[in-house]
């Protein structure tokens, strides 16, 4: 699973982290797995959610592992995994900005709020900055529309965000 | 184990009435913590260690009171003078003065009126707009302890349920209680389950949808976070009713803490009983087990979230058949929505009559909505169906923020569609939305206010639209992508009177053919603000002018002769385009500015002009 041109870069998760893949194993193990692939595929989005749990996210190797001890095709799982949005096939940056892009937060000025972070970061929604620091992405409704604009950096709430505390945030990662 | 009807009743007996305690109750929901409860929590806890009242005030971590503007939120409970107070923006520092509030002593809180009622408890004695039914334990019970629930009649209508009644008499009882779906549909729950309770088959589902997927709708977190083991009680009445012993909650990703409550409760009531085999004594067996949603708006439909529950992309697929006869691993399942289910112990335990007398003759009971947007008390919000919409928004929720206007209330999220000033007076249930050209969908209530574009809501919900269909059918796939771009070109000044044309056109083609609900109703945002608001496309169409001043391309910023020099703008200035000396007026240099508003919203002397 190498390729000539990023030979370098190229990193075999389950390989390099063996911690991970026994805790993605045991996991798996606890699971009631058994002939019928149709009923395994009804464990396949909770085992992906907690191999990106382990492994911040899922690219191919962990994918293949996955499919393996399901007993089913790794296209199937590619499949489920580019349907939903909460999946993730790159690794993301140490914080994780998400501005939340519901309703509430829109009519009370969320869009500009996203649009101040893609200009300090110079990355686009969905992006993680060169430097891996940063990952920008956007959601819908966290539940504090009270406080909207919300922005939520890994895990951590920041209510009534205008276009100005957008660099005190930034700021505030280190 | 609570293994029998009169060991329930011997517990709840024991544990002795609720309000026979001094407490307070501090409100830990999502939205509490993000606003900051859990200091306060400890620093009272500290408190009442400090004055040794640990042992005779007793604190309680609830969900959410549904007071969000005012959280963090602790409310009052003094057994021996009844009295009952809420405040709101409390401070750790207050927990001095909190607890002074015990001995009558109110100095220096914000003191919040409750606002509603239990019907179940109380009659609408003074008049107040709100009753509290599927959120009747909310906020008022630890959702995390049992015993509370089992002290506020917990459990009582399960026990009632398969010890008293035979299946049909329960799905008799929801029917002639006419509780309809809360999750949008506004299907009868009586007639899903009777469909279900007549197919022969060993093994049936009941699926319980917290998706919710409605952006900027918390209903059903709260009721999640707030009273986990009243929608576990009510899967199992269901399951009793159709003849299922397999429960399902479908629940989001996004709410962890919903996640850790369901949890913690399904646990506990395995380990009493009350879920698992021979449940009360009756030989009736139900489990429930939980599965997770992974950020797709379109799983929220139901074939496509027992797609998703059997491990496939989520896909709606074309009705009928229709789940309750061929449903998950294709066995009769019925899907109910989290609110629907927070509504059924009660009305077996209170019975048909009871819920029928509050609300309107076709829909029954109360609804909940998620207040927010631009109004003052942003909140979560019970009121009886037929509550006029200007009750809520102006009632309860106060009116607008800064006084500004009103323009317009949007319902039913990507579904619905935005309701003009005129149209306040509608009482409020399924029909009446519907015939507004909106609907209820699942409670989301947005409100707008002057400062807010039309054609640029109606693009917002198509953006969520295009980002969350599925692509399976055309219509939806590529017509709503066509309307978006419509949408863009009207708000960057792109747009002519034939767009209109073809916004109606391709909207009500897109409405017919679509597969699944997503579909079909993604151009009401389009379609409803097109016949509220003709005024403001013509405004954005014919004069190029987008009248709120929201879409960018329409507007200009200038500096007016009102400036003073104070500099303010341009030291915030993202780009930098604005230049000056110091007590001099300033100018923009419009060939640089992005338009961002930056300095319009700083300018303490409304020197900066927006047109
Ligand atoms: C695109 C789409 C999204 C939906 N999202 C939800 C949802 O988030 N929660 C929900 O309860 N129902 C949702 N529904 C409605 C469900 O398909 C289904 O009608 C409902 O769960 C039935 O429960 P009820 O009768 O108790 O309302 C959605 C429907 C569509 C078409
Ligand atoms: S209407 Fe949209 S969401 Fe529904 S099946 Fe078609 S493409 Fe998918
Ligand atoms: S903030 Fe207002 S008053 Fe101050 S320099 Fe800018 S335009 Fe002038
Ligand atoms: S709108 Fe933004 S970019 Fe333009 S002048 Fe004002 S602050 Fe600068
Ligand atoms: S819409 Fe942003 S928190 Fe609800
Ligand atoms: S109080 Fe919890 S939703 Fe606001």
């Amino acid at each position: 699973m190498s390729c000539a041109a990023c030979d370098s870069k190229c990193v075999n998760v389950i390989e390099k982290f063996p911690d991970k893949t026994a805790a993605l194993t045991a996991y798996m193990a606890s699971l009631p797995i058994g002939p019928d692939r149709n009923l395994n595929r009804g464990l396949l989005i909770q085992s992906l959610h907690k191999a990106q749990g382990i492994f911040g996210y899922l690219p191919e190797e962990v994918q293949r592992f996955v499919a393996e001890k399901l007993g089913l095709h790794l296209s199937e799982v590619y499949g489920v995994i580019s349907f939903y949005s909460f999946f993730t096939t790159k690794p993301l940056g140490k914080y994780q900005i998400s501005v939340c892009t519901g309703t509430a937060c829109f009519v009370r000025g969320a869009g500009k709020v996203l649009d101040e972070f893609k200009r300090y970061l110079t990355v686009e929604e969905g992006e993680t900055t060169e430097d891996g620091k940063f990952s920008l992405g956007a959601l819908r409704c966290v539940g504090a529309c009270s406080l909207a604009p919300v922005v939520m950096v890994n895990g951590r709430v920041y209510g009534n965000v205008t276009a100005k505390k957008v660099a005190e945030i930034l700021s505030e990662c280190n | 184990m609570i293994d029998t009807p009169e060991r329930l009743t011997q517990y709840a007996a024991l544990l002795g009435d609720p309000a026979a305690k001094n407490k307070i109750l501090v409100s830990m929901g999502t939205c509490g913590i993000a606003a900051g409860t859990t200091p306060v929590l400890d620093s009272l806890r500290a408190a009442l260690e400090t004055r040794g009242l640990a042992n005779s005030i007793r604190l309680v971590e609830v969900g959410c009171m549904g007071l969000c503007h005012s959280e963090p939120t602790i409310e009052l409970h003094n057994a021996e003078t009844g009295q009952q107070v809420i405040f709101g923006n409390v401070t750790p520092e207050q927990a001095g003065a909190v607890l002074d509030a015990f001995s009558g002593e109110i100095k220096g809180l914000d003191t919040i009126s409750r606002g509603w009622y239990y019907p179940e408890e109380e009659e609408n004695v003074n008049g107040v707009p709100q009753a509290r039914i599927a959120l009747r334990n909310c906020g008022r019970i630890n959702p995390e302890k049992l015993e509370d629930y089992i002290a506020s009649k917990g459990y009582q209508a399960l026990a009632k349920a398969v010890t008293k009644m035979t299946p049909q008499d329960v799905v008799q009882e929801i029917m002639a209680s006419g509780l309809r779906g809360r999750g949008g549909g506004g299907f009868p729950t009586g007639v899903k389950w009777s469909f279900a309770a007549r197919e022969k088959n060993d093994s049936k589902y009941v699926i319980c949808n917290a998706d919710e997927g409605d952006p900027g709708a918390f209903m059903d977190r709260a009721v999640l976070e707030g009273d986990p083991h009243s929608v576990l009680e009510a899967m199992a009445i269901a399951g009793y009713a159709i003849g299922s012993g397999n429960g399902v909650i479908y629940i989001r990703a996004e709410y962890p803490l919903a996640i850790q409550r369901l949890q913690i409760a399904i646990e506990q009531a395995k380990h009493e009983g009350l879920l698992g085999e021979n449940i009360f004594g009756s030989g009736f067996a139900f489990d429930i087990e939980l599965k997770y949603g992974a950020g797709a708006f379109v799983c929220g439909e139901e074939t496509a979230l027992i797609h998703s529950i059997e491990g496939m992309r989520g896909e709606p697929t074309f009705k009928p058949p229709f789940p309750a006869v061929e449903g998950l691993w294709k066995k009769p399942t019925i899907v109910n929505n989290v609110e629907t289910f927070a509504n059924v112990a009660a009305i077996i335990r209170k019975g048909a009559d009871w819920f029928t007398s509050l609300g309107t003759e076709k829909s029954p009971g109360t609804k909940v909505f998620a207040l927010a947007g631009k109004v003052k008390k942003v909140g979560l919000v019970e009121v009886p169906m037929g509550t006029p919409l200007r009750d809520i928004i102006f009632g309860i929720g106060q009116g607008i923020r800064e006084d500004k206007e009103f323009k317009a209330v949007q319902t039913g999220g990507p579904s619905g569609g935005c309701i003009r000033a005129n149209k306040l007076d509608t009482p409020i249930d399924y029909d009446s939305l519907i015939a507004l050209g909106s609907m209820m969908g699942s409670g989301g209530m947005i409100v707008m206010d002057e400062d807010d574009c039309m054609v640029n809501v109606a693009r917002f919900f198509l953006e969520f639209t295009l980002d969350e269909s599925c692509g399976k059918c055309t219509p939806c796939r590529v017509g709503n992508k066509r309307l978006f771009e419509m949408l863009t070109e009207i708000t960057q000044g792109k747009g002519t009177p034939e767009t209109l044309d073809k916004l109606r056109n391709l909207g009500q083609t897109i409405k017919d053919t679509a597969l699944c609900g997503l579909g079909q109703t993604s151009p009401n945002p389009v379609l409803s603000t097109l016949i509220q608001f003709p005024e403001e496309y013509e405004a954005h169409i014919v004069d190029k002018r987008c009248p709120a001043g929201v879409c960018s391309r329409l507007i200009t910023y200038t500096i007016t002769d009102a400036c003073v020099g104070c500099t303010l703008c341009a030291r915030n200035c993202p780009v930098g385009c604005i230049s000056g000396e110091r007590k001099q007026k300033h100018v923009i240099d419009q060939s640089k500015c992005i338009r961002c508003g930056v300095c319009y919203d700083t300018c303490k002397f409304h020197a900066i002009a927006k047109n």
